[in-house]
C-alpha cells in the first residue's frame, strides 16, 4: 500500500517510523529540505521537497497511485487544501487531515463530508479527552479501552510496599480477589510478556486486562484511594488546555488555567467564562502557591515544552497532589522518563498516530484487519483488537491447546453478550472479538499471524 | 561505531561471493579440470567458514547504521571481497604471485579491466569465467545487490541508504521508488534485461554460448576483460558493432531504464547529462573517424571502417570498459589526446562505468561559468540548474571536493608509479594511473591495449589496485578506510 504523508512534524515523523516499520511504501512531501534529508537517513522513504497543497508537487509525488493521504502540516487550512488537491488528482485517494484550530471545531463533520476526508485528527483535542478519562477515573497511569469500553488494558505502578510486590502472577488473583490478567511488563524500559510463575518488583510498570468492574475492584483491594476529582489546576493555556478546560468544565470540575501570555489569558477568558484563567508563569512556585495548588485534586502539565511540564509536575508532587498528569511531545520514549514521579504521562502524538495506524491497517487488510491497536509500553508492545471469522484458525479450540509465537498473549476475549478475560479453558468463536498483547518486533496484521503452527 | 552490523554485512557479502564463485567451480568440474576446480573448492570453503564466523560473531547486531558506517563497510566489503576472491586465481596456478591474482580480482570487481597477464587464451575456462563474472558482480554493486535479495535490517530498510550511497556511482544518489529494497531489485532488473539482450544479440552473431556470456560480462560491467588477446579486434564487424552498441546503452544512468519501462520518455529526453553523454560520443566519434582518415598519419581506408573502430574506441574509453579492436596507441596524436580526454569524463552517474562521471563534469563547468559572471557581475545571485531544477550548494561543494580527492589520489599515485623501474616514460606512468584509477583498463604508451600491467613493481601494484578500488567506489569509502579519525570510537 502506498501512504503520502505530507508535513514531518511531530506526528508527521511518528506516523513515518511507524509505518516505515509496517513495511508500506512512503513517499514524505516538506517545504523543509533539511527535515526531508534527515527522515530519509533513518527511514526507507521517498522524499518530494515542495508545498504539498500544489498539484504540481502532489503528481511529482504520484498521488494517483497512492492509497492514503495523510496532511499533518503545521496548518489546518494548508491541510484541507492538501486533501482537496489530491482528491482532484485521484478521487479514489483515502484522506485524513489534521485539524486541530478550535474554531473549526463545530464544524469538523460538515468539512468532512465537503472536502471528502475518510478522517479527521486532532491531537490536542484527542490528549485533551484522554486526560479528562484519566481524572475520573484516578490510579491508573493509563486506560486504553476495548469491544466498546467493556474491557480495558490498565497500566499501574508497582509501589514500595504494595500487595503486588513480590507476587507472581498466579496469585494475584486470589491476594486481591478479582479476575485479572498481567499482559505486560515494563521493567528497566525493557518490556517483558510475563508467564505465571514471574514474580513482581517494586518499580514494575503493570498493564493488566479487566473488565471494567474487576478494574475498580483492583484498585479498592490494593488500597488506591479513590477520591473524586473536584478542582484541577491546568498549566498552559495553548490548544490542548483550551480543550481540556472545556470538557472538564462540561464534567463540572473547577479549572484553573494559568498561561503566561496576556493576549492569550484574554481569549481564553472570553472563551471560557466558567474557569478562573490566571495570568502568570507555571514554573513559578509563586504563582502556583498563590492560586492554591496545595487545595487542588489534580494537576496538568500541558505546556508546549516537555522540562518545564516534568518541572512542574516534580513540583507538585514534592506538594502532595493526588492526581498529576503530565503531557510529553518529543521526549516521551526517553527510559529516564520511567524513573521520574511524573504520574501520568500523555502524548498527543502518540495518542493520534495509533488512531491513524489503526485506520490504515484497516484499509489495507479489508477482512481479518485490527480493529483497534493502542501502543502501550512506551510502544514496545502494542494491545491489539481483532475480529474472529470463517478464516480465523483454531476457533472453537481452548486457549491451553493453541501454541502461540513467542511474546504474544491473549488477553481477553469479547462475546455479544460477555466479555471474558482469557483463562486456559476460554475459546473464541466467528463474530467475536479477541484482545491481545505483543511485544514482538514484527508487525501482526491479522489474527493468523499470531499462532506458531 | 557499530562493528556488529559491519560484521554482518561482510558475513553477507561473502556469503554471496560463495554463490557467485559456484558458477565457475561447476564449470571446471564440467571441463574436467582438476587442478582449477579444486583452487575454486578450496575458495569457495574458506570463504564460506569465514562468513560463518562472523555471522555467528556478530549475532544480535542493532540496526542503526549511519554515513560513517556506510563508507567504512563499503571499503571494507570490497577489499575483503578482493583479498577472497583473489584465491582461486593463485590456488590454481595461473598467477605467479598473490599480488598478481589480487591485481586481476581487484581489475576484475572494480571493472577496470586492466590484466598483469600477457596471454589469456591458455586459461583454464573456469578462470576466464569468474575474470569476466567479476565484471559482472562489480559492476552494479554488490551491496546493491545483497539489498535487492535480503532484509538487510528487518523491515526498515531506511539505514541501508548509506550503504547505496557508498557503494552507488554520481554525485546525488537517490532512490526510484519508497522502498530501498524494490530500488535495488529494479536497478537488478534493469542489469540482468540489458545482459540477456546483449548475450542474445552475441548469439546472433555466431558467438559460442561461453564466449557470449563473458563478452556480455565484460560489456554489462563495463570491465573489458576478453577472452582473446586482441580483445574484440579478431571477432566479425557485427560483434564489433554490438558491443559498442552495449557499452555505450551500459554507460547511462540506470534510472533513464526505469523511467523508460514506465514509458516517460519525456523525463528521458530532458535528462541533462544524457545529452552531454550522446554529444560528447557523437562528437568525439565523428572527430576521430575523420582524422584517422585524413591527413599525416591515416590509418583506415574507408569511412565506414574508420567509423566503426571511432565508434567503438570511444565508446569503450568514455564507458570505460576498456576492450579495444584496435591498437589506439598507434593512432594520430588528435585521436589519442580525444581519448585521454575522455578517459578523465568517464560514463554517467548512476551507469555501471566509472571515471569522474559527465553529471559532475557538467557541475564543475557550470560552476565555473557562474564564477566567471560573478567576477563581473558581483552581486548578481544565481543558482546552477541541472535538468532544469536548481542544484543544491551542498551537492556543489561536494562535487568540489570530488574533483580535489580526485586530483590528489591521482598526483600522488603518479607519483609513486613513476619511481617504478618498469616504467619507461611519463605517459606509461600518468596513462597507468589514469586507466586504472578511472576503471577504464588499457592506457598509451607501456599499457596500451596491446600491453599489460606484468611488469610493474610490487609497490605499483598495490597503488594501482588502491587506485582501481578508489575509483570504483568513488574515493571515499576508500580514504575513509586510511583515516584515523574514522577508526577512533564516537
Amino acid at each position: 500500500m502506498k501512504i503520502l504523508i505530507a508535513g514531518i512534524g511531530k506526528v508527521g515523523k511518528t506516523l513515518v517510523e511507524q509505518f516505515a516499520e509496517e513495511g508500506y511504501d512512503l513517499t514524505v512531501l516538506d517545504t523543509n529540505k533539511e527535515a526531508l534529508e534527515r527522515i530519509v537517513e533513518i527511514c526507507d522513504v521517498i522524499t518530494v521537497n515542495g508545498n504539498c497543497a500544489s498539484m504540481e508537487v502532489l503528481t511529482e509525488a504520484e498521488v494517483g497511485k497512492a492509497d492514503l493521504l495523510i496532511a499533518a502540516t503545521g496548518s489546518d487550512e494548508i491541510n484541507l487544501l492538501c486533501c482537496a488537491a489530491a482528491h482532484s488528482l485521484c478521487p479514489t485517494l483515502n484522506t485524513i487531515a489534521r485539524i486541530r484550530n478550535p474554531e473549526y471545531s463545530k464544524q469538523v463533520y460538515r468539512m468532512r463530508d465537503v472536502f471528502s476526508l475518510s478522517m479527521i485528527f486532532n491531537p490536542e483535542r484527542q490528549a485533551a479527552a484522554e486526560i479528562d478519562r484519566l481524572l475520573h477515573y484516578p490510579g491508573f497511569l493509563k486506560r486504553e479501552s476495548f469491544a466498546k469500553g467493556r474491557m480495558e488494558i490498565a497500566e499501574l505502578k508497582v509501589e514500595e510496599g504494595s500487595k503486588l510486590a513480590n507476587a507472581s502472577l498466579t496469585e494475584i488473583g486470589s491476594l486481591l480477589d478479582c479476575k485479572i490478567l498481567v499482559c505486560a511488563v515494563l521493567r528497566a524500559g525493557t518490556c517483558i510478556t510475563p508467564a505465571g510463575d514471574f514474580v513482581l518488583k517494586a518499580g514494575d510498570r503493570i498493564f493488566v486486562t479487566a473488565t471494567a468492574n474487576d478494574l475498580s475492584a483492583l484498585l479498592k483491594n490494593l488500597g488506591v484511594v479513590h477520591r473524586k476529582v473536584r478542582s484541577a489546576m491546568v498549566i498552559g493555556g495553548g490548544l490542548g488546555g483550551y480543550y481540556l478546560a472545556e470538557s472538564l468544565l462540561e464534567h463540572g470540575i473547577h479549572v484553573k488555567l494559568v498561561e503566561r501570555d496576556a493576549e492569550r489569558c484574554r481569549e481564553l477568558s472570553a472563551l471560557l467564562p466558567k474557569a478562573d484563567i490566571i495570568y502568570g508563569d507555571g514554573t513559578s512556585q509563586k504563582v502556583l502557591d498563590a492560586e492554591g495548588l496545595r487545595d487542588c485534586d489534580a494537576l496538568v502539565a500541558l505546556t508546549g515544552n516537555d522540562e518545564t511540564n516534568i518541572l512542574i509536575s516534580l513540583y507538585g508532587k514534592s506538594y502532595g497532589v493526588p492526581q498529576i498528569i503530565t503531557n510529553l511531545g518529543r521526549v516521551e520514549d526517553m527510559n529516564i522518563i520511567d524513573t521520574l514521579p511524573l504520574g501520568c504521562v500523555v502524548s498527543p502524538r502518540k495518542l493520534c498516530c495509533n488512531t491513524i495506524v489503526r485506520y490504515a491497517r484497516a484499509i489495507h487488510h479489508k477482512t481479518g484487519a485490527a480493529i483497534a491497536v493502542h501502543s502501550i509500553a512506551d510502544g514496545q508492545a502494542e494491545a491489539i483488537e481483532f475480529v474472529v471469522d470463517m478464516n480465523t484458525k483454531h476457533f472453537g479450540e481452548p486457549l491451553k491447546n493453541i501454541r502461540l509465537k513467542p511474546n504474544i498473549r491473549i488477553a481477553g476475549i469479547n462475546r455479544a453478550d460477555k466479555t471474558e478475560i482469557a483463562g486456559g479453558d476460554s475459546i473464541f468463536g466467528e463474530g467475536d472479538t479477541v484482545v491481545l498483547v505483543t511485544s514482538r518486533d514484527e508487525v501482526l496484521l491479522e489474527l493468523n499471524d499470531i499462532f506458531a503452527d | 561505531m557499530n562493528y556488529k552490523m559491519m560484521g554482518r554485512l561482510n558475513a553477507m557479502i561473502f556469503g554471496a561471493l560463495c554463490g557467485f564463485m559456484l558458477p565457475s567451480f561447476i564449470l571446471c568440474l564440467c571441463d574436467k579440470d582438476g587442478q582449477a576446480a579444486l583452487a575454486f573448492g578450496i575458495s569457495i570453503a574458506l570463504t564460506g567458514v569465514l562468513a560463518l564466523i562472523l555471522a555467528i560473531l556478530c549475532r544480535g547486531a542493532s540496526v542503526k547504521f549511519y554515513a560513517r558506517e556506510g563508507l567504512i563497510c563499503v571499503g571494507i566489503c570490497w577489499l575483503g571481497m578482493s583479498l577472497l576472491g583473489a584465491l582461486p586465481f593463485r590456488l590454481s596456478g595461473c598467477f605467479d604471485s598473490y599480488i598478481d591474482a589480487l591485481f586481476e580480482i581487484a581489475s576484475g570487481f572494480s571493472t577496470t579491466g586492466a590484466s598483469v597477464l600477457s596471454d589469456v587464451e591458455c586459461l583454464p575456462r573456469g578462470i576466464l569465467f569468474w575474470r569476466s563474472f567479476s565484471h559482472w558482480v562489480g559492476g552494479m554493486g554488490v551491496l546493491i545487490f545483497l539489498l535487492a535479495i535480503v532484509p538487510i535490517s528487518g523491515k526498515n530498510q531506511g539505514f541501508t541508504l548509506h550503504l547505496m550511497r557508498a557503494e552507488s556511482p554520481g554525485p546525488d544518489v537517490g532512490k526510484l521508488v519508497p522502498k530501498m529494497r524494490s530500488t535495488a531489485a529494479i536497478l537488478y532488473i534493469c542489469y540482468l534485461v540489458l545482459t540477456v539482450l546483449n548475450v542474445v544479440f552475441l548469439l546472433i552473431g555466431g558467438m559460442s554460448f561461453f564466449e557470449a556470456l563473458c563478452t556480455a560480462f565484460g560489456t554489462a560491467g563495463t570491465g573489458g576483460f576478453g577472452l582473446k588477446n586482441d580483445s574484440i579486434g579478431g571477432y566479425s564487424p557485427y560483434i564489433q558493432v554490438v558491443t559498442t552498441v552495449f557499452m555505450l546503452l551500459f554507460g547511462v544512468n540506470f534510472s533513464c531504464y526505469f523511467l523508460i519501462a514506465f514509458g516517460k520518455f519525456r523525463a528521458v529526453l530532458k535528462d541533462e547529462e544524457l545529452r552531454a553523454y550522446g554529444i560528447i560520443v557523437l562528437g568525439s566519434t565523428l572527430a576521430i573517424a575523420l582524422r584517422n582518415l585524413f591527413g599525416a598519419g591515416a590509418v583506415y581506408g574507408t569511412f565506414g571502417e574508420s567509423l566503426r573502430h571511432a565508434a567503438f574506441q570511444v565508446g569503450s574509453i568514455m564507458t570505460t570498459t576498456g576492450f579495444s579492436t584496435a591498437d589506439f596507441d598507434l593512432w594520430p596524436t588528435f585521436s589519442k589526446a580525444i581519448l585521454a580526454l575522455l578517459m578523465l569524463i568517464g560514463a554517467s552517474a548512476g551507469s555501471t562505468g566509472g571515471g569522474f562521471k559527465v553529471s559532475r563534469f557538467l557541475l564543475i563547468l557550470k560552476g565555473a561559468r557562474r564564477n566567471l559572471s560573478r567576477v563581473l557581475h558581483p552581486d548578481r545571485v544565481k543558482s546552477i540548474r541541472l535538468c532544469g531544477k536548481p542544484v543544491d550548494e551542498k551537492v556543489l561543494s561536494n562535487t568540489n571536493g570530488y574533483l580535489a580527492a580526485y586530483l590528489a589520489i591521482l598526483i600522488v599515485s603518479f607519483l609513486i608509479v613513476s619511481f617504478d623501474r618498469a616504467v619507461s616514460d611519463m605517459t606509461t606512468s600518468m596513462t597507468a594511473c589514469i586507466a586504472c584509477f578511472n576503471n577504464i583498463g588499457p592506457g598509451f604508451s607501456g599499457v596500451g591495449p596491446t600491453r599489460n600491467f606484468g611488469d610493474f613493481s610490487v609497490v605499483s601494484k598495490l597503488v594501482l589496485i588502491f587506485d582501481m578500488l578508489a575509483g570504483r567506489l568513488e574515493i571515499f569509502p576508500m580514504l575513509v578506510l586510511l583515516s584515523p579519525a574514522a577508526w577512533r570510537r564516537a
